[in-house]
């Protein structure tokens, strides 16, 4: 195998290359398999898990290009990507306009909400900036709960099952090859953003915003296109969601949910792209593991386990210490953690 | 015009102990410039303990809400002595989700310990109604809130006035370099700051939770609405917490008699955005004038 040992590039396309070496192509290559092989090994039950971890990391990936990468807090998440699932199953359940339209419209009403409540960063910036998000999500998940004309009069809105000519797409099977090409073009476009001028305006916005705007980045027109991204990879996230899984209620696009994608971004490592992936899958994973292992303690017991009558606090609760943890221990997160794995392997058996 | 001037007493009430609730808020946001979003589990922690001491364990008012302020104060001096400790100097972006990871870790707390079924006022509360000019009825519960609202804000202000702790907080507030070669501790100050938002939340809770007429999550809901206060009134005004809190539950009581419930759940935060747009740093805030 080949392996770096040094920086030797002789042009700058080599070096500006995301991939250096043939371990790094085969270790995509392996990734790859396992991407193909994945559905045919899970039952059903951790499948639905595999597809929420791919939905969850559309948004993930937003939320990291607004706060990993422009520094910006958004604890509005769960309100776009209510936004999104509202939009399509309103449309297509009306309109009867077919899935992708649904979809588009909702990423793109997401994309437009989000930018009015990124317009404050125009004026101010971090600690009222988060807030200003915060009362975008109070809004928003007020709307989803008390208007009537939204749900349709009902307490919930279902969304169609999208079909491909008279196939419809009802198993998680084949649900989960077309998100993985979604979840693979957003993450693929969210690695690559980051080596456009665009994208490195928003860093440079995050490091050093003064010193951004004396190069020439027109920083608050940056942070509210910013917003925009993020809110809108939310809302496309959740109108995919709300097809994937037909029904629409209020209670998903809570602040808990929320701060469930950010404890996501801070886990898997801020300013990683990668690490959003590894955040959605881990933040996404353990408490399903935890209700697995609920359910095991209650089928050897009786009557209702501590656990499974506790379980909704103790995941809300473990997410905090969660939280606090990465950001006191690792603020790279698990990104951060897997790169000093790698750089152990690459130069073992040497220590730097 | 009766139910106006019922309106009119009923909002300011209601904004007293918004204020009140927003206080604890102001107060950490002042000493250590730190937005503290777990400061609505401060609120339902306190109106907890208060709850716990007086009906389950049935001591006597005095004691219960005395052992609700050593443990508002306790939770503060602990979150400010492990957590915001670490993390002096560090991005604002990473304090901020340090208490929203805090303020989840609490409320899994406040659920496994007290469960989500909402319990009663403390005993010890007034029930009934007042009449006030005439014909207002003024809920005894509201009034006994707003009593107690006053005297917490006049003991503040003249602790910041009068007291050496207040006016060294002060000057930390003004200037941590500066304080610090006046021989002021600013660790100590920044963990006093924590205590006293801790009572103050203590204190907070407990009147929400009497005005409601129960102690419970619900309590959150309402403690959300510091956020409109705050920054209507400046993050790092006292004074912007009275007048910000008044004109708040003023608002929302007139929009939801007039307009609605709904609107009167949407109008605070609308207003938050917006004061963001055109005031950013409230009626009373600190301008700061910096590059955006």
């Amino acid at each position: 195998m080949a392996t770096a040992t040094g920086v030797y590039h002789t042009t700058y396309g080599r070096d500006f290359a995301l991939r250096h070496t043939r371990a790094e192509y085969a270790r995509l290559a392996l990734l790859g398999a396992f991407a193909v092989v994945l559905p045919f090994t899970l039952d059903k039950y951790w499948l639905s898990y595999v597809n929420l971890i791919l939905l969850a990391a559309v948004a993930a990936v937003g939320l990291m290009i607004l706060t990993g990468y422009t520094g910006l807090i958004s604890l509005a998440t769960a309100g776009f990507l209510g936004v999104g699932a509202y939009t399509t199953a309103n449309i297509t359940t009306r309109l009867h306009w077919p899935m992708p339209v649904g979809v588009l419209c909702g990423t793109v009403l997401a994309a437009a909400i989000g930018a009015v409540f990124g317009l404050p960063a125009l004026r101010v910036k971090g600690l009222y900036l988060a807030i200003s998000t915060f009362a975008a999500q109070a809004i928003l998940n007020n709307r989803f709960r008390d208007w009537p004309w939204l749900v349709q009069g009902h307490f919930s809105i279902g969304a169609k099952t999208p079909a491909i000519g008279h196939h419809v797409m009802r198993s998680d099977f084949e649900w989960y090859w077309l998100l993985l090409v979604i979840t693979g073009f957003v993450v693929w476009g969210g690695v690559n953003l980051f080596r456009t001028g665009f994208g490195r305006a928003l860093i440079a916005i995050r490091d050093q915003d003064i010193a951004a705007e004396v190069i020439g980045v027109e920083v608050g027109r940056y942070k509210v296109m910013a917003f925009s991204i993020a809110c809108g990879l939310a809302g496309f996230a959740g109108a995919l969601q709300a097809h994937y899984r037909n029904v629409v209620t209020w209670e998903r696009y809570d602040f808990d949910t929320s701060f469930l994608f950010v404890a996501m971004i801070i886990v898997g490592g801020l300013g990683s792209v990668s690490g959003a992936v590894y955040g959605a899958a881990f933040m996404t994973w353990v408490p399903a593991y935890i209700t697995r292992v609920g359910q095991g303690i209650q089928q050897g017991s009786s009557g209702t386990p501590f656990i499974i009558r506790e379980l909704p606090a103790i995941q809300l609760g473990l997410f905090g210490v969660v939280i606090v943890a990465f950001l006191l221990f690792e603020p790279r997160g698990l990104a951060r953690l897997w790169q000093r794995a790698k750089d152990y392997f690459r130069i073992w058996p040497f220590r730097y | 015009m009766t139910r106006f001037l019922q309106l009119t007493v009923n909002g300011l009430a209601n904004g007293a102990i918004l204020s009140l609730a927003a206080l604890g808020f102001v107060l950490i946001y002042k000493a250590t410039e730190v937005i503290n979003f777990a400061q609505g589990q401060f609120l339902v922690i306190g109106a907890f303990m208060v709850y716990n001491a007086n009906v389950t364990w049935g001591l006597p008012w005095p004691l219960a809400v005395l052992v609700g302020i050593v443990a508002g104060i306790l939770l503060g001096l602990a979150v400010e002595r492990l957590i915001l400790r670490r993390l002096v100097g560090e991005s604002s972006l990473a304090v901020i989700m340090v208490t929203i990871g805090l303020a989840s870790a609490l409320f899994g707390i406040v659920l496994m310990t007290w469960g989500a079924e909402p319990k009663g006022p403390p005993k010890f509360v007034p029930s009934g109604t007042v009449r006030l000019f005439g014909d207002v009825a003024v809920a005894a519960n509201r009034l006994w809130a707003v009593g107690v609202a006053v005297v917490v804000f006049v003991a503040v202000a003249l602790f910041f006035q009068r007291s050496r702790h207040g006016v060294a907080m002060r000057a930390v507030a003004d200037d941590q370099q500066a304080a610090m070669v006046q021989g002021i501790s600013v660790n100590r100050i920044f963990a006093f700051a924590w205590a006293l938002a801790g009572a103050a939340g203590c204190v907070g809770g407990l009147l929400l939770a009497s005005i409601n007429s129960n102690t419970g999550l619900e309590l959150e809901g309402f403690a959300i609405l510091v956020f409109p206060v705050v920054i209507l009134g400046g993050l790092d005004s006292i004074m912007g917490t009275v007048v910000g809190g008044g004109i708040i539950g003023l608002l929302v009581e007139y929009t939801k008699s007039y307009w609605g419930i709904n609107a009167s759940q949407i109008l605070p935060f609308v207003i938050l955005v917006a004061i963001l747009l055109v005031k950013p740093y409230g009626l009373f805030g600190q301008v700061r004038i910096e590059r955006v």
